[in-house]
């Protein structure tokens, strides 16, 4: 995979709110996200912040790893169209959205987004849509390598027949991201 | 001419991540659907899927929007990033 593919787009809806979107590989510091969202930053009293991890369960799958497919510019922009429809439904300061691609395993970092506000009601909101609508309609599409233990009832029938083997498979959309976004509409 | 990408599973099926097509007897998303489809029963079986998702020109669109030469159109699956 492109170990070292990463986009910045940096825009202005207004001149005082920088809106900030990566697609990076690398991994990013939750301390140093926040201190850019609060640095010269005097008049929001709300800081919210969302962090999504690689699951070590899925499914009731033992996961070892995935691999995060997008598609570079339309990802740009679908998270730019989502930042400005929560900013069209709430009064929100600063907005910060990355999200890693490529290989990652169990525990890393694999999204963030941080928003900020005058108020708590506004930045937590707003987080929770970007995050719901990022889900359904941003272009990444993960891939987990599937480890088959000894133990796996009914899952290691089939192609494979060692003790110990993984597969790789396209996870599936859930209805439930579905649903959630559509509590938005 | 008109660009076609395809992503994730959708790719690896077809064994395609991207090709060109002419503009002829091309008029909407659900045409260049149709002309690929047209190529082989692999490539009809495999796009005969009623949860694909298409956009053209970085949008997500359904498959009445219209395409017109330079147009970047794209097929995948569901997103599953976050």
């Amino acid at each position: 995979m492109s170990a070292n593919i990463s986009t910045n787009v940096s825009m202005n809806l207004s001149t005082s709110t920088p809106v900030e979107i990566a697609i990076q590989a690398a991994d990013f510091s939750l301390a140093d996200e926040v201190a850019l969202l609060e640095q010269d930053n005097l008049t929001d009293g709300a800081v919210v912040t969302f962090t999504g991890r690689v699951r070590n369960q899925n499914n009731g799958n033992s996961v070892s790893s995935l691999t995060l497919e997008h598609y570079p510019g339309m990802t740009e922009k679908a998270l730019a169209k989502i930042i400005i429809q929560a900013r069209e439904r709430w009064n929100i300061g600063r907005v910060k959205v990355i999200h890693r691609i490529g290989e990652l395993h169990i525990g890393e970092q694999i999204v963030f987004v941080g928003v900020t506000s005058k108020h708590r009601h506004d930045a937590f909101a707003a987080n929770e849509f970007i995050m719901d609508y990022l889900k359904v309609k941003a272009p990444f599409w993960k891939k987990e390598r599937i480890t088959l233990g000894k133990n796996t009832e009914g899952i290691a029938e089939g192609e494979n027949s060692s003790d110990t083997n993984t597969r790789e498979e396209w996870l599936d959309a859930k209805d439930s991201d579905n649903n959630k976004a559509q509590t938005w509409s | 001419m008109i660009k076609i990408v395809f992503f994730a599973a959708l790719r690896e099926q077809l064994d395609c991540s991207e090709l060109s097509i002419s503009t002829d007897n091309i008029k909407t998303v659900a045409d260049v659907k149709q002309q690929l489809s047209d190529k082989n029963a692999h490539w009809q079986q495999v796009l005969n899927n009623g949860s694909l998702l298409s956009a053209v020109n970085h949008d997500m669109v359904d498959v009445s929007h219209a395409v017109m030469s330079g147009d970047e159109v794209a097929f995948f699956p569901p997103v599953t990033g976050g």
